[in-house]
């Protein structure tokens, strides 16, 4: 039979929730005082490049370390072209294998596939990286670049984008090695929510008549929206961010002489994990950090983007009760 | 449809109908070939890993240091000692953290501005690119310190775990039932024993998972580490040093020309994939036991 | 069941011969005999478990979605098996509607959840379409009540707007049966009322078959009632008849609440 709680022990008690609740409001205090640090030490790290450049550092292309000029077009460009390579070979695949691990496959065969994907998810992007230089390279320059540039030489504007050296490196190898290494992720997440949808909701579009894709991309695929498109900006944020699978092949060349897919080019993480160890302190190393909080910046755009498209989403659909 | 002549209503819709049938077609087409296309690329890359990696693999890998270029023998004892030091380090300081930050916000700040602010900063820094960590403890440790070391290396990585453990934590502690929190209560338990004994200890099969998946998830992160503890060619077990790591040895070593040190890469390679892919399989082992 | 209850001057929509279904092992439905009559409401009455949600499934091989289930038997209409048809299954749940036992608006505007269903069949022009969703939402008693927010999400309605919206999308397609599965299960009385006016209404254009664990509604709504128990037909009447002079004792004991 419990006995209740003498004075002593309800005071003893009490304090002991206090202490607890404050260390638990103090860890979540230290999380937003991480973010105000890490922003108030790139900006005064960057300092040095954003009086001596201000925004111009953004599209200026010229990059001397030599001379001390510097200026961000090169890195920024090609952080923004890879993801976005790497985004539209990634959204339609994903989408592919979500449809395929929700409704096509023989359900046997749906966890192993599923854990298979994860894996994927879980290889560090390091091996990516080392795998693109070294096997995947080779290939992409003999059987796909080389074709392309044959086929597409010729032609303007189009054949623009596929001069250069078709030696393995570049924006497109970049670009497709990041498509396979974030394809896990927005599958993953394009799975689970394609899986909750009610299964009421799916009968009620086939009762209609409705075939297989019309009610995975008319109904399923509205339905679950907000999922699918954190997902996508999931996916965006790591392609964004990534250090080594992008380093390894975009062949770090800080100059925008052509629009070229195969041209070497070099991206903020990349030029900031080849240079910033031996950068002399003092414009270099500031316009370094000020590429990082470039980069900062585009991924918290990024969030704020998806945050805001979902809410307004949400609200475009008319009042719900 | 069994009448002979057709009007012309019912042709258009039959035509529609085959319109439909095809477009199914195509879609489930295009849907298996993106299951297999992924898969291919799986195998591929597990695949070369093995080839290259396995030639590498001996007991020289875990007993020797890191070779200059073009050497006879070497191995990457260093590198991997340094590699688990670290992590584990890294763990140890920032799970208490990320799991009292996520109790804050299943348990006590779910509804308040300071919760929900938390979570959104959480997010960003969910989202926020690796090296961009690495270049803030490199201005917060190394420039002042004058110094790279392990230390600076473990608190790179720290600031990478905390914010996955308090995203699981706060999501695992979220899915226990209230009606569990609420028999406690009834006995007269106060909030931090409900807590700490009933609650957590409801969630901890997902708890745990969330750390190990953080874990396997910073075991391979090269990026922060390359301004933090930057590398070293000797052993060194003293953390205000500069100390090796896996991936940082790897990347320096594939970038090179020399052949043994491609060698040793994959190899090291090979070990990071098979440590992760264990780390990932025990953390689902784990969860699914206990549910 | 052998001589049929149906009067004589009724003709028969759908006729049920010797259906056997199972979910895995599990033998769900045994040897059911029955005929569903034209622009009548049949209702299929039965304590929890008897299967009459699983037959109601039948007649638009709903079953085919889930891998471990499998119907045998016959299902005719208009003088073909539905359940051995090499008709495609899409054409055929499209002449056979289904509501479901909670309201299931798709995430699109009230006008695109009617127009939904149609556009899957028919390339009406806009003005047709306009007509066809205003007809639809008028036979499920709901266009006064939306015709100023078309626009709005389905959503947006109460529960039981959702359902007549859900009766409304599958009346546009112009089916010729109606399947309604327990349909004011979810719903407040005050809707429930409305739900059953319009089923009187809809009988005049559709042939209804309603489950329903209501009694008394099924009582209320319908000409012919089928009782069903753990798997078979115990009887099949005009309501009338089945309610007061149960031909089986199995029948009555439900009816008069020996058991639930």
């Amino acid at each position: 039979m419990a006995v209740p709680p003498t004075p002593t022990q309800r005071r003893s008690s009490r304090t002991a929730d206090l202490v607890f609740e404050w260390a638990a409001r103090l860890a979540a205090i230290a999380t937003l005082l991480l973010l105000a640090a890490i922003l108030l030490s790139l900006v005064m790290g960057a300092w040095p490049a954003i009086q001596a450049y201000g925004l111009s550092f953004l599209w200026t292309s010229e990059w001397d370390p030599v001379q001390n000029k510097y200026g961000g077009l090169v890195m920024i460009y090609g952080t923004l072209m890879t993801s976005l390579v790497a985004l539209v070979i990634a959204v339609p695949v994903s989408f592919g294998i979500a449809l395929f691990l929700t409704e096509l496959s023989p359900r046997w065969l749906r966890r192993p596939l599923g854990v298979a994907i994860e894996l994927l998810a879980a290889v560090p992007s390091i091996v990516y990286g080392m795998w693109g230089l070294l096997v995947f390279g080779p290939i992409l320059a003999q059987y796909v670049q080389a074709p392309l540039q044959a086929a597409f030489g010729g032609v303007p504007y189009l054949g623009a984008l596929f001069s250069g050296p078709p030696v393995g490196i570049g924006i497109l190898a970049a670009g497709i090695i990041l498509a396979i290494m974030i394809i896990p992720f927005i599958a993953s997440v394009m799975r689970d929510v394609f899986e909750v949808t009610p299964p009421m909701l799916k009968e009620s579009a086939y009762a209609l008549g409705a075939t297989t894709w019309e009610v995975v991309f008319r109904i399923v695929l509205p339905y679950t929206k907000a999922g699918v498109i954190g997902g996508i900006m999931l996916g965006l944020g790591r392609a964004l961010g990534e250090t080594m699978a992008v380093t390894f092949v975009i062949g770090n060349f800080n100059q925008l002489d052509s629009l070229s897919l195969f041209q070497a080019a070099n991206s903020i993480t990349s030029a900031l994990a080849n240079e910033f160890a031996e950068a002399s302190e003092g414009l270099h190393q500031a316009a370094l950090i000020y590429l990082g909080l470039v980069l900062f910046f585009i991924t918290f755009v990024v969030l704020a983007l998806s945050k805001l498209l979902l809410s307004r989403l949400q609200k475009g659909e008319g009042a719900r009760t | 449809m069994n009448t002979t002549v057709l009007n012309a209503a019912q042709q258009a819709r039959l035509a529609k109908f085959r319109g439909r049938k095809r477009l199914n077609a195509v879609a489930i087409t295009l849907s298996m070939g993106a299951m297999a296309f992924g898969l291919f690329w799986l195998m591929w890359i597990l695949f070369e890993t093995f080839r290259l990696g396995l030639g590498g693999l001996s007991l020289a890998l875990f007993t020797e240091m890191t070779p200059p270029p073009n050497a006879e023998t070497g191995g990457l004892a260093n590198a991997i000692f340094g590699s688990i030091t670290m992590v584990l380090l890294a763990t140890v300081l920032g799970t208490p953290i990320g799991v009292l930050a996520g109790v804050y916000l299943a348990e006590y700040g779910a509804h308040t501005r300071l919760g929900k602010l938390t979570s959104f900063i959480n997010d960003i820094l969910l989202s926020a690119p690796s090296i961009v960590v690495g270049l803030f403890v490199y201005a917060l440790i190394v420039a002042q310190v004058k110094s790279f070391s392990g230390w600076a290396g473990v608190v790179a990585l720290a600031l990478l775990i905390i914010p996955v453990v308090i995203r699981t934590t706060d999501n695992m502690l979220k899915l226990v039932p209230n009606a569990l929190r609420e028999a406690a209560y009834a006995l007269g338990s106060p909030k931090w024993k409900v807590i700490m004994g009933i609650t957590l200890r409801a969630a901890q099969a997902g708890v745990v998972t969330g750390v190990l998946l953080a874990v396997a998830r910073v075991a391979g992160e090269t990026a922060p580490l390359l301004f933090t503890a930057l590398s070293n060619q000797f052993w060194t077990s003293d953390l205000s040093q500069p100390m090796a790591s896996l991936p940082v040895t790897i990347f320096k070593f594939a970038m090179s020309p020399f052949e043994n040190w491609q060698k040793l890469a994959w190899a090291g390679v090979l070990l990071i994939t098979l440590g992760v892919l264990a780390l990932n399989i025990l953390a689902r082992v784990l969860f699914r036991n206990k549910n | 069941m052998q001589t049929s209850p149906i009067a004589s001057n009724e003709s028969i929509k759908m006729s049920v011969r010797d259906l056997n279904f199972y979910y895995g092992k599990f033998h769900a439905i045994k040897n059911v005999n029955l005929d569903i009559p034209e622009k009548k409401v049949t209702a299929f009455i039965g304590p929890s478990g008897c299967g009459k949600s699983t037959l109601l499934r039948t007649f638009n091989r709903m079953y085919e979605l889930y891998p471990d289930q499998r119907a045998e038997g016959k299902v005719m209409m208009g003088g073909e098996n539905m359940i051995t048809s090499k008709e495609d299954v899409s054409l055929i749940r499209a002449r056979i509607g289904m509501v479901f036992q909670k309201p299931t608006p798709f995430p699109m505007s009230i006008y695109d959840n009617i127009a939904y269903g149609v556009k899957l069949f028919e390339n009406l022009s806009a003005s047709d379409m306009d007509e066809r969703v205003e007809w639809a939402l008028g036979k499920a008693a709901l266009w006064n009540e939306v015709k100023d927010k078309l626009n709005q999400n389905g959503a947006s309605l109460s529960g039981g707007q959702q359902q007549r919206l859900c009766i409304a999308r599958g009346i546009a397609i112009k089916p010729e049966v109606l399947l309604l599965d327990e349909p004011c299960s979810a719903l407040d009385p005050l809707s429930t009322a409305k739900i059953e006016e319009l089923i009187a209404e809809l009988k005049k254009d559709y042939t209804v078959v309603i489950v329903t664990h209501n009694m008394q509604q099924a009582a209320r709504c319908s000409d012919y009632t089928a009782y069903m128990y753990l798997g078979d037909l115990i009887e099949f009447g005009a309501t009338e008849d089945l309610f007061f002079k149960p031909k089986r004792k199995e029948t009555e004991d439900y009816i008069t609440g020996r058991f639930g």
